[in-house]
């Protein structure tokens, strides 16, 4: 692949199989592999690589499933992803994997995990509950615990014993993977006509369905050629767009918004990728203690978490600062609690300190994008016009 | 019906107890008393009394102000400050109610937190509840305690140690010094011995609904019934009494062979015994329990009345290991049981009390219940083979409240019992 557009379409053809095709592939080629679907926003997936598997992010059926059954198990004022996901199952989209991770973000994915057993969906569905408490021996302990049953559940299945030089391995690869995609969004921010946001987008989102070494490949030359100077810059506002990090937007409102006068130079698309900000340590004798530890010590902001003693407010202007924002988008999936239930208190730290910003609903499947492109173009108008 | 509704000693005694508890809550200012705010799910009110503390409960504030209609406005005021439609209205009320100057259900204006006992079970909204009230009361300290899920259908002795650990060195310190008192091991087993007996009283009294007919309605009376112990008198000598008295006169009830009281009087008729999930509607309480006692139809188990806590599955507090009783307590909770839990203790519910129907009143704001409600509704269907049921309303939002489209909905469903009682006779 000689340019960034073939790349992302590539990732984009990846990104969106909802046959999975290269985890079934992978899957098929060696014995005693596993395919473990795990649910937004974040998990460790070192642990999966170092049982000998592979951990597929599981995002919705996006705007390329119709809904047909899903509908009938949940009500119209539950956020949309759920229903895709559920049509998912029943079209028999995840057959052949082995287990799902449901991490603890809110109470559709606790109760979706609930779903999933009475459905008799994998051979393990695990609910992992992610610690409020940040103390290394209480939430700490905790937390190693939650993992650990991971893991036994994977060793019932294929036998593989994680060793420390294993899982010191995939840490490596995983911490590679973060470092890359950090490096493409450092980069992009600088010159952010060389790549559009939906085609970083796509080269993200790929990594939630392939093997990690083909992923770090993948971006490896993104990065290299992100380098090279392509395009034009324009005269756009920069945005961070902000709630999206679970029910995914449509790739369509993504483009939408660049189209309207934007570069989105910061976002929380998928946040579980830059979860952890920095690097886990390799060359412990105690390798989950070191993902522990970094869960603890160097997650990002999520809505999911309490934020006691480390206000939400505060890292906005950390990042607007970072990536020189002119504006907010606020975009939500509907119905999303965690998400709209953040809006008011950012909203007022942006009121307080004069940063511009909209917000709008979405759904993993809108189709319609002419009121947004006003609604952004607008804003995007008014601060080139004003500011 | 008959139209005689005389008061019985146990709602006198109830009324007296939340007229003083908003009282003390009115002069606590005066009298220094500390005012802990927190949750009903996992409430662990008797290690805020073993600190003298008096609990604030967000939720009964939001469901009062409901059922005084004064719901409606607070949920405007709370979208005009930026508040989404699409959220759960439980924490609309009560940022419009502090907007408009925290007056609670008695008239008198609720004091200030001093602290934010945040524990939450069973809801992640819970979260954000606190996360908007740290800001709207700047400076207040919050102490967190994280009740792991049932996931795996059991509590284990790590989710337990997780609890417990937090409990010593986040929430006690936090109460300590807020309080200005020290932690009472001595006096919190005292409490917690009155709390053991309250849940054995409220086991009896909901197990009642197995006679013919059932001398209570177990969700709209219920909702009564549960007033005590999820609003901070678990474990007070009061709420043993009038527990006891409460049973004593729905056993005097089932001597009598009576029905349940209704507002308009007793229920003479008994003609349908339903099952209901969810729960209820505030703004329109009264309206909505006439739609069921005019039909003769009677709720002899609701899971609404256990999102305080579950007690019929046999857990009850040990004061011998008071720590671990209130982690136990918390991870008991309904909304803190998985799913497959969930359709377990509802068909035992089923069962037990020889339910005609099933029915689910699904809440817009709530996804804590509302989320994989139908599936409950069809595992229960197949595995019991019962009829069931499907409303949709809201707690304390009144637009959401249909009440032609919940009536029809309900008509409906009453004459498919009764379609059904028909072939089952024949
Ligand atoms: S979109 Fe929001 S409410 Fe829906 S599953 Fe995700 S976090 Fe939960
Ligand atoms: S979502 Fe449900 S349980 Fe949670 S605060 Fe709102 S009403 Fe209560």
């Amino acid at each position: 692949m000689n340019t960034l557009k073939e790349i992302a379409a590539l990732c984009e053809d990846l990104a969106f199989d909802l046959s999975f095709a290269r985890a079934r592939e992978w899957k098929s080629q060696e014995a005693g592999r596993v395919v473990v679907g795990h649910m937004p926003i974040y998990f460790p997936r070192e642990i999966i690589h170092a049982a000998n598997g592979l951990a597929v992010g599981i995002l919705g059926g996006g705007d390329k499933k119709l809904i047909i059954k899903g509908d009938a198990y949940y009500q119209s004022y539950i956020c949309h992803m759920p229903r895709s996901i559920v049509e998912l199952v029943l079209d028999k989209h995840f057959e052949g994997f082995d287990g799902f991770i449901f991490p603890s973000i809110c109470d559709v994915i606790r109760n979706l995990s609930g779903m999933f057993q009475l459905m008799g969906e994998g051979k393990f569905v695990k609910y992992l509950d992610l610690p409020q408490n940040f103390k290394a021996h209480i939430g700490g302990t905790f937390y190693r615990h939650e993992l650990q049953t991971v893991m036994d559940e994977v060793f019932k299945l294929n036998g593989v014993v994680i060793t420390a030089e294993r899982l010191n391995h995939s840490i490596g690869l995983f911490n590679l993977n973060r470092r890359l995609i950090c490096q493409l969004y450092d980069i992009r921010q600088d010159f952010p006509w060389r790549m559009t946001a939906a085609d970083l987008y796509h080269i993200v989102r790929a990594g939630y369905v392939i093997p990690v070494e083909e992923h770090n490949g993948i971006l490896e030359q993104a990065v290299r050629l992100i380098q090279q100077e392509t395009g034009d810059p324009m005269d756009k506002i920069r945005v961070l767009v902000m709630g999206a990090f679970c029910e995914q937007p449509p790739a369509g409102l993504i483009r939408t918004i660049e189209l309207a006068g934007c570069y989105i130079v910061e976002d929380d698309f998928l946040l579980g990728a830059r979860w952890i900000q920095g690097d886990i340590g390799t060359g412990s004798a105690d390798p989950l203690e070191a993902i522990t530890s970094a869960y603890l010590e160097k997650s990002t902001f999520s809505s999911s978490v309490y934020d006691v003693g480390n206000p939400k407010e505060a890292r906005l202007l950390d990042l607007i600062r970072k990536r020189k924002i002119d504006g907010v988008i606020f975009a939500a999936p509907s119905f999303c609690d965690p998400a709209l239930l953040d809006h008011p208190i950012l909203q007022k730290e942006c009121n307080d300190k004069n940063i511009r910003f909209i917000s709008f609903l979405y759904s993993e499947n809108t189709g319609q994008f002419k009121v947004i492109k006003e609604q952004v173009g607008t804003f995007s108008d008014s601060i080139k016009l004003w500011d | 019906m008959s139209k005689e509704v005389a008061k019985e000693r146990s709602m006198i005694i109830q009324k007296e107890m939340m007229t003083r508890l908003f009282r003390d809550l009115g002069n606590a200012r005066e009298t220094g008393k500390k005012v802990v705010y927190t949750f009903v799910p996992g409430n662990i009110s008797e290690l805020i009394l073993s600190f003298d503390m008096l609990p604030v409960y967000p939720e009964i504030n939001a469901l009062q102000s409901g059922m005084r209609k004064k719901s409606g406005g607070y949920i405007r005021d709370a979208e005009q400050h930026g508040h989404s439609e699409d959220v759960c209205t439980y924490v609309k009320c009560d940022v419009g109610m502090m907007l408009n100057g925290n007056i609670g259900p008695t008239g008198e204006k609720i004091p200030s937190p001093d602290l934010l006992l945040l524990s939450y079970t069973g809801c992640f909204t819970f979260l954000k509840w606190f996360e908007t009230l740290e800001r709207l009361y700047p400076g207040v300290p919050v102490a967190l305690l994280h009740t792991p899920y049932q996931e795996a259908h059991k509590i284990t002795p790590e989710m337990t140690a997780y609890m417990v650990k937090q409990l010593k060195e986040e929430v006690i310190p936090k109460m300590e010094k807020v309080s200005g008192n020290k932690y009472d091991e001595e006096k919190l087993k005292a409490i917690l011995r009155n709390s053991s007996q309250v849940e054995d009283y409220i086991v009896k009294i909901f197990d009642t609904t197995k006679h013919r007919p059932s001398p209570i309605d177990a969700y709209f009376a219920g909702v009564y019934y549960i007033g005590p112990i999820n609003s901070g008198f678990r474990g007070t000598p009061e709420a043993v009494d009038y527990y006891a008295e409460l049973y004593k006169e729905i056993l005097t009830r089932i001597d009598k062979k009576l029905g349940p009281i209704t507002p308009e009087g007793e229920m003479e008729e008994e003609r349908f015994r339903l099952v209901v999930e969810g729960p209820p509607n505030w703004t329109h309480f009264r309206e909505f329990w006439k739609l069921f006692y005019d039909m003769g139809a009677v709720i002899v188990a609701s899971s609404y009345t256990k999102v305080g806590g579950v007690y019929d599955m046999g857990f009850r507090v040990n004061p011998d290991k008071p720590l671990e009783s209130l982690a136990e307590y918390c991870m008991n909770c309904y909304t803190n049981l998985n799913l497959e839990q969930r359709v377990e203790l509802l068909s035992k519910c089923i069962t037990d009390y020889h339910a005609d129907g099933f029915l689910v009143n699904s809440i817009k704001s709530c996804n804590s219940f509302s989320a994989g409600q139908l599936m409950i509704m069809q595992q229960l269907e197949r595995k019991l083979e019962i009829p069931v049921g499907f409303i949709e309303s809201d707690l304390v939002d009144p637009r959401y409240f249909s009440y032609s489209n919940i009536k029809n909905r309900l008509e409906s469903f009453f004459q498919m019992l009764e379609q059904r009682k028909m072939i089952v006779t024949r």
